[in-house]
């Protein structure tokens, strides 16, 4: 592992690692590691034909008035212009911002401050870690089921606090039109945090123990040696963790699905259920594509700042 | 190598099977007590042709089960027959060639003649030649009133939808819940549809539905529907079920007043072991226009390049429709038989009025043979929103209108 790390690092490095061929007056730069090459054509293919092929022909029918079967008919932007006049998918939108922005801040503080109270060397660090790491291991499926009861007025949270006594209590947000997404969200955090958690703890023990001694030493704070010392070391970690998050956000259907289904109403609608329903269920392909372009245009936006992030920072760094 | 020899084994394997009975996998999503038991009936009759009905059933609904269907067939491993809702849902598979053309059975058998009403012929037939068998009638347009409760009021039971808005306050008042609604868009479409026939008649209702007229739909008739719905959301508050049978359930178990729901509720009736006229009342059409839409189920065949299978598909075809298959299915179904030709004495008291309908002609086409399934959607999509929020009477006629206006 450590070799190929070390393979991949800036140039002084190279002249002792990398194998010279044998034919010293031909040039190194196509034919070195050939095998490497070679075995990750399938891959380069797949990837090229299944995911760029696949977007592209997706982003083509978009354009076309494709019902149940793909037809090339084109109809310019008519799919879109519909698109963004149904109010489903406005509210859709609407619903994702809303998840997309508490969903990161709070993945990222929770996990962050989860991992950083671990990262303190306390006693039974294992078992905490189990217990918030668990919940990952659930499909969205599962969790879904399992905050719609817990959330249900009748067995769940309300239940429990009025028989405790505080006969008002009302906390209904699966019912509710108005909040129904924080319920949601309740459900995804709780199923993520955990991740989140786990990845920033390997980051925190991957900062060097000399750092800690030299911050206590010129006498700083441990809160403000994490602040101002070790999350800024962090930065690959948090990038991906945004990453992570990112991706889960956008993608998210089948929590909604299992929690909600969409409702009230169609107040918990999100993107991916509306691509999903309009392709199969409403037989309109068409339509489909165009949300699913949308979609599409929405990770691009946050994939760009994410590789100049990580590709342009290893320059300075 | 290896795989060649597995190809061989298999395609042996596959030859083996059909020297035998030729097996058919039939798809379907009827999973629910009386529905399987109904389907027992097909099967038990089509094995009695010689040959082997494969049960694919699908759980859940048929929002469900139809991508799954659907794909299958387009992904080129069809099944041998499966399950639809004659109408449009099959447009295009039968366009691109994929469903099994049956005309030549149908005229064999003679069912133009034989099924009633010929609307569910039509709805099978694709530029004259028919692609499905209907094998049952199922319409949307009842409400189920319960007598426990309306006796807990003190109230006579409503003989119509007005009867029963003017009851609702005494109801309230006894800690009823008027209406029985499940929060489901296709559940709340379906009420709409049904106060729709009631109040807006039918000739509004075949101007919106088939001619797709947007002028109609923005006009006074089915501003009054809208008025009517949002009455009905108000009836409403307070059943916070999802499922149409747990709706149902609140109205056997006299918590609600009446439910607006297809005649598949008297299932649950029968389960409950209440008896209609007694327990419960029926009321077609909300007890003012008295029609009925014959929406339903179909079984389509895809196409097979076997003769054997295409053997047996002919052999179920002409079984789901022969008379004694009708009569069993459908009792157990607690749906409308396709043809007119054969004795149902043994329904009860609902199907009775049903079947009565059924021969005075007093029927509609279904919302699955008018609309696309995108134009369906969308009305379903506006109605799950107008349930659950505030959202006034015009606005949602506004949007509805702007909904037929694009359909195609």
């Amino acid at each position: 592992m450590s070799d190929s790390e070390m393979g991949s690092s800036p140039e002084p490095a190279e002249p002792f690692l990398s194998v010279r061929p044998k034919n010293p007056g031909k040039p190194s730069g196509l034919l070195r590691n050939m095998s490497a090459k070679l075995a990750s054509i399938p891959m380069i293919l797949t990837t090229m034909v299944v995911f760029v092929g696949g977007t592209i022909w997706t982003v083509v029918y978009s354009f076309t008035s494709s019902k149940l079967l793909p037809k090339l008919n084109f109809v310019g932007l008519d799919q879109y212009e519909r698109l963004w006049s149904t109010r489903r998918w406005l509210i859709s939108i609407e619903n994702l911002a809303i998840y997309g922005f508490f969903s990161m801040i709070f993945t990222l503080v929770i996990g962050f401050t989860l991992a950083a109270l671990l990262d303190r060397k306390i006693r039974g660090e294992n078992i905490f870690r189990t217990i918030f790491l668990y919940p990952f291991a659930l499909s969205f499926v599962v969790t879904g089921l399992a905050w719609q009861w817990i959330l249900n007025p009748d067995l769940g949270v309300q239940n429990v606090v009025r028989s405790m006594g505080w006969e008002s209590f009302t906390f209904n947000p699966l019912n509710d039109p108005d909040i129904v997404i924080y319920g949601i969200l309740i459900a995804g955090l709780w199923q993520g945090t955990g991740l989140i958690m786990v990845i920033m703890l390997a980051g925190l023990r991957g900062i060097d123990e000399e750092i800690w001694k030299a911050a206590r030493v010129d006498g700083i704070g441990t809160v403000k040696t994490y602040i101002r010392i070790v999350i800024p070391m962090m930065r690959p970690v948090f990038v991906t963790a945004l990453v992570l998050i990112a991706s889960g956000i956008i993608k998210i259907y089948d929590l909604v699905v299992a929690q909600t289904n969409g409702g009230p109403g169609i107040a918990s609608e999100v993107p991916a259920k509306y691509v999903i329903n309009y392709m199969f269920r409403a037989q309109n392909l068409g339509q489909g594509f165009a949300a699913s372009t949308m979609m599409l245009l929405s990770v691009i936006i946050i994939l760009i700042p994410w590789a100049y992030l990580e590709f342009g920072g290893k320059k300075r760094g | 190598m290896k795989k060649i020899t597995q190809l061989m084994a298999s395609a042996a394997f596959l030859g083996a099977t059909a020297v035998n009975a030729t097996e058919l996998e039939v798809t379907h999503w009827w999973t629910s007590g009386g529905e399987a038991a109904a389907v027992a009936e097909f099967a038990k009759a089509f094995d009695a042709t010689g040959n082997t009905w494969v049960d694919g059933a699908i759980a859940g609904s048929g929002g469900t089960a139809r991508p799954i269907i659907i794909s299958r067939i387009l992904g080129g491993d069809p099944m041998g027959a499966t399950q639809l809702n004659h109408g449009r849902q099959a447009e295009e598979l039968i366009e691109a060639g994929l469903m099994t053309d049956l005309t030549e059975l149908a005229e064999a058998q003679g069912w133009k003649d034989l099924v009633n009403p010929p609307s569910l012929l039509d709805a099978c037939t694709f530029e004259g030649r028919i692609y499905c068998v209907p094998v049952n009638i199922h319409s949307g347009q009842w409400i189920w009133l319960s007598h426990g409760a309306f006796e807990k009021a003190g109230l006579s039971v409503p003989a119509n939808w007005d009867e029963f808005v003017a009851a609702a306050p005494k109801l309230q008042e006894a800690g009823i819940t008027p209406l029985a609604m499940g929060q489901q868009g296709w559940q709340q479409n379906l009420a709409f549809g049904t106060i729709t026939i009631a109040i807006a008649g039918v000739d509004a209702w075949r101007e919106v539905s088939v001619n797709r007229n947007a002028d109609t739909a923005a006009g006074p008739e089915y501003t009054a529907v809208f008025e009517a719905v949002a009455n009905a959301r108000e009836l409403a508050k307070g059943s916070n079920v999802q499922d149409w049978n747990l709706a149902t359930n609140l109205v056997i178990t006299d918590q609600a007043g009446g439910q607006i729901m297809g005649d598949w509720a008297q299932g649950e009736f029968q389960v409950a072991g209440q008896v209609a006229g007694q327990d419960y009342t029926c009321l077609p059409g909300l007890g003012v226009n008295e029609v009925l839409d014959t929406g339903g189920d179909a079984f389509y065949f895809p196409v097979i390049d076997d003769a054997d299978t295409k053997a047996a598909q002919m052999a179920l075809a002409s079984t789901l429709i022969a008379p004694e298959t009708q009569v069993a299915f459908n009792l157990k179904k607690g749906s409308l038989p396709v043809r007119g030709d054969i004795d149902m004495s043994a329904a009860n008291d609902c199907m009775q009025k049903g079947l009565q309908i059924l021969a005075d002609g007093n029927v509609l086409p279904s919302g699955d043979m008018n609309l696309t399934a995108d134009t369906q959607t969308q009305i379903e999509d506006l109605m799950a929103e107008f349930w659950s929020s505030e959202m006034s009477a015009s606005d949602a006629q506004a949007r509805y209108v702007d909904i037929i206006a694009s359909a195609e």
